[in-house]
């Protein structure tokens, strides 16, 4: 890896990291006495690990000119390891979390390891470090592909990676140490949000310069979704963010906004944070992935516009319809619930369009488990998202709201969506990126495929049913006009949908370590003979490339 | 329209431009109006501020991600009303930086305990809540009990909070820690100061039942106790729900 620095990328590494050991050392003694410290330790710890790493390839000779024939896919490839060890990590927490629910004495009288604090381990897990470290991988990858260029340099993706992981584990380790801000998927603290927005500006930075080095005279699709996620995610993460730290010895701070603001502006960016991070992100990557491997090129450009631009604009006032019947005023709970239903439409043209793409390649989907990956996760988007849009109706949500329904939702979005299609794409691009015939065993991606799907319909199904008897429990008269059940009866009616819940997790991760074991066997089967195909490079006038308006 | 998106496309910057655009307006729409329409949040004259115990307290809350399964927030619907108590306003977490609304109810609605039960019961419940409610699925919180509260950084609490807007005087945060250990110990000399600074109808009480040691269980049912009571704005009117 430091091998393909140029001699000077290796000494602003070498920078880059001193500084970062020096920020390490200010942390771990002005925090001595406050979980700050123990991240300054980490922060210096991550610094000396890579300063090694580059010292000891130091020396080696400069990377041959002829590198800038080829795309950039050393950093896919890392990431993409990185995005299934987060996953099989995440998962693994996420079904503990879901037995402590079925049994809350597996905690061992220690704080680290209660449901409070493990809980966050799993959602930012999953959706930071799996699905984080997955559309990094995939966006380098598309990115240079359809602007037919390489990215600029061979450091900055490095930095951006690597950064971003450095920010999920002092985000997972904090939480474990009781590190959180408590606003639901921003609960890193104020130091770790400061870090992400460098590696986050490094990396709209990046992507701004990748596309102007494009030999394409029109931007792709996909890059206009991953371009939204990149500058809406720094949006949103900058003004939910805004707080007051005690002082710079300690990791504790004060958000900027309380009560009602804060409420709005916190659901601002949650609800955002599903529609850039976990949906246009991912809608990028189905708008490469799933033409490409189906040999169909997207079905409507017209209908990606449609969607595209629709996304954009309903998903920011949606926000509110986390907030029905609270002390927010009605007037914007209102407009959350409208925008909220019009919402659908821009969602199910995207769906639409990427089941129309398949036309024509359905016996693909029969035989190929990774086309079938993406087809079903393009079907869970659109019941996702129908499913959101019915629970945004005040009346729907009044029921449903701080009930499991919300968390069967989030599943099916998340399961059904957001992992399958990241599977079906990193299928994909692991043979390719490597340079291999096919994954090492089609058998195994078959068995993961049907054990993500039943795993995704048992979880579903189970909190369905649990949210829906827990929602009409609450709200049940009796004859006498007093409410029928304790709340204590309604804990009682989950027990047997919470162990169901926990199964179908274990299904789902049973999937995700046989994925990860499959892509490790691939990685070290011998590489193809045949050479690269001429398409895959930059600068190569013609060929079939994927073409807007097409 | 589809002619000239033929064209946006071509242009890395301006297609970046539309997108913060188009992106910003919704939250523009519906979020400043919230800091300057006057109604949004209403008028609590009586309403005080949070001691640092409790404050400490709220902290172990957020660090222990007690919100992950308690909302404090009841809405507008009559079996809430039933079930918890007058339905939340907005005033009453106008100094909760941030909010704990939260979004799910593994366990019920927190926003009017306090006072709801005995300090012993808080106790006993946190050290193991199966031996109060057997059937209940909460953590254990044995630990709280055994782990001192960590007082010396108080003033600095005070001080961001002051930064964000909560109304705690020099006086306030200068003694932080003496009305942390007051607070939790009647019969010492620190007691008085708290009563001075934060009102006759503040709790001071060994939360824990042991006033010698300043424990975080001390802190968590300080704030637990006052939970739904730094102001009475919500029973004034009578609460009359919409369903
Ligand atoms: C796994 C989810 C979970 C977590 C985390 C959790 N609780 Fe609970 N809590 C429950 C459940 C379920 C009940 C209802 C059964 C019972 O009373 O124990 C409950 C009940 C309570 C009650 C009694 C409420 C009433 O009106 O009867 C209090 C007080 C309480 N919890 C406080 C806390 C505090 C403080 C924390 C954090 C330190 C916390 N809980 C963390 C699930 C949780
Ligand atoms: C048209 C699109 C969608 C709409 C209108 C929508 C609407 C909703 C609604 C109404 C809630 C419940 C809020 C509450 O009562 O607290 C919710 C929660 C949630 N949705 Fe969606 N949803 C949509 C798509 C998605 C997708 C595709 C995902 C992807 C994973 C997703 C992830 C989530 C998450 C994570 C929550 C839980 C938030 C929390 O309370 O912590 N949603 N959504
Ligand atoms: C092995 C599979 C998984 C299991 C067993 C699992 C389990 C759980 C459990 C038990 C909870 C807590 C629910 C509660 O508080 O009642 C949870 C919450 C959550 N999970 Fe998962 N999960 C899995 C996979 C995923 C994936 C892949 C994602 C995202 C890509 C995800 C995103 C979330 C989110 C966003 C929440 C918070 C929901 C909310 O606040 O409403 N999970 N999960």
């Amino acid at each position: 890896m430091i091998a393909q620095l140029t001699k000077n990328e290796r000494q602003v590494a070498l920078l880059i990291l001193l500084a970062l050991a020096v920020v390490g050392i200010a942390m771990a003694a002005g925090g001595r006495h406050d979980p700050f410290g123990a991240h300054g330790a980490l922060v210096l710890l991550a610094a000396i690990v890579g300063s090694f790493a580059v010292i000891s390839g130091y020396y080696a000779p400069e990377p041959p000119e002829s590198r800038l024939d080829s795309y950039y896919d050393d950093p896919s490839k890392a990431g993409i390891i990185l995005a299934m060890i987060w996953a099989v990590i995440a998962m693994f927490v996420g079904d503990w979390v879901a037995w402590l629910l079925v049994n809350p004495n597996l905690t061992f009288d220690a704080g680290w390891a209660s449901f409070g604090r493990l809980r966050p381990v799993h959602t930012s897990g999953v959706i930071f470090g799996f699905g984080g470290n997955a559309l990094i991988a995939t966006s380098y990858y598309v990115m240079q592909r359809t602007s037919r260029a390489r990215m600029p340099d061979q450091l900055t993706p490095w930095f951006v990676l690597l950064g971003y992981n450095l920010f999920c584990v002092i985000a997972a380790t904090g939480y474990l140490m009781g590190v959180t801000q408590s606003k639901e998927y921003a609960e890193p603290e104020w130091y770790a949000d400061i870090w992400l927005v460098i590696v986050w500006v490094a990396y709209f930075v990046l992507y701004l310069r990748t596309l102007a080095r494009r030999k394409e005279p029109h931007i792709y699709v996909a890059n206009w979704y991953y371009l939204a996620f990149i500058l809406v995610v720094a949006m949103l993460h900058i003004v939910n963010n805004l707080a007051v730290p005690i002082s710079w010895g300690s990791a504790k701070s004060y958000s900027l906004f309380s009560g009602v603001q804060d409420a709005m502006t916190e659901w601002w960016y949650g609800h955002n944070a599903v529609a850039f991070f976990l949906t246009s992100g991912f809608l990028g990557m189905l708008y490469y992935y799933m033409p490409k491997r189906a040999g169909r090129p997207i079905y409507s450009y017209r209908m990606s516009i449609i969607s595209f631009w629709g996304i954009t604009f309903f998903y920011m006032w949606a926000g509110s319809h986390h907030l029905h019947y609270t002390a927010l005023p009605q007037w914007v709970q209102s407009l959350g619930m409208t925008f909220s239903v019009m919402l659908l439409i821009p969602s199910w043209v995207s769906a639409g369009n990427a089941l129309m793409t398949l036309n024509g390649a359905w016996h693909k989907v029969r035989d190929d488990a990774v086309l079938r990956f993406m087809m079903v996760a393009a079907v869970f988007y659109g019941l996702t998202t129908f499913e959101g849009s019915f629970m945004a109706i005040r009346p729907v949500n009044s029921l449903s709201h701080y009930t499991d329904w919300t968390v069967g939702h989030v599943h099916a979005g998340a399961l059904g969506w957001v992992a399958m299609i990241t599977f079906g794409a990193i299928y994909a691009s692991v043979p390719w990126l490597w340079k291999r015939e096919a994954m090492y065993s089609a058998r195994l991606v078959e068995a993961h495929f049907w054990l993500a799907v039943g795993g995704t319909v048992i979880y579903v199904f189970a909190m369905w049913n649990s949210g829906i008897i827990q929602g009409l429990m609450w709200r049940t008269y009796n004859e006498s006009g007093t409410l029928a059940y304790s709340f204590v009866d309604s804990l009682v009616a989950m027990h047997p949908y919470y162990i169901a819940r926990a199964v179908g997790g274990l299904f789902f991760l049973l999937g995700a370590v046989i994925g990860l074991y499959n892509i490790w066997m691939t990685i070290r089967t011998a590489p193809q003979a045949a050479p690269e195909t001429a398409a895959d490079r930059p600068v190569l006038a013609g060929g079939a490339v994927l073409q807007a308006g097409e | 329209m589809f002619g000239f998106h033929y064209r946006l496309e071509r242009k890395t910057i301006g297609l970046v431009l539309a997108i913060i655009g188009v992106a910003s307006i919704g939250g523009i729409v519906e979020i400043a109006p919230l800091f300057t329409i006057h109604q949004t949040v209403e008028d609590a004259p009586d309403m005080r501020v949070y001691t640092p115990l409790e404050l400490a307290g709220r902290n172990i809350y957020i660090r222990e991600g007690c919100y992950a399964c308690h909302s404090q927030m009841i809405r507008t619907l009559r079996d809430e009303v039933e079930r918890y108590g007058p339905y939340s306003l907005a005033v009453e977490s106008k100094y909760d930086h941030p909010m704990l609304w939260g979004s799910k109810r593994t366990g019920p609605d927190l926003a009017r305990l306090g006072n709801k039960y005995s300090d012993e019961w808080h106790v006993a419940h946190l050290n193991n809540p199966r031996d109060v409610v057997p059937e209940s699925i909460m953590p254990a919180y044995a630990w709280l009990s055994r782990t001192e509260l960590r007082t010396d950084d108080l003033s600095d609490h005070l001080k961001a909070q002051r930064t964000v807007g909560v109304p705690y005087t020099d006086d306030m945060i200068v003694n932080a820690a003496a009305d942390a250990y007051g607070q939790a110990a009647p019969d010492s000399p620190q007691a008085e100061g708290v009563v001075k600074r934060y009102g006759k109808a503040t709790a001071v009480r060994a939360f824990d039942s042991r006033p010698g040691e300043l424990t975080e269980m001390d802190a968590l049912v300080a704030y637990l106790q006052i939970l739904g009571r730094l102001t009475d704005a919500a029973h004034k009117p009578v609460a009359s729900a919409e369903k």
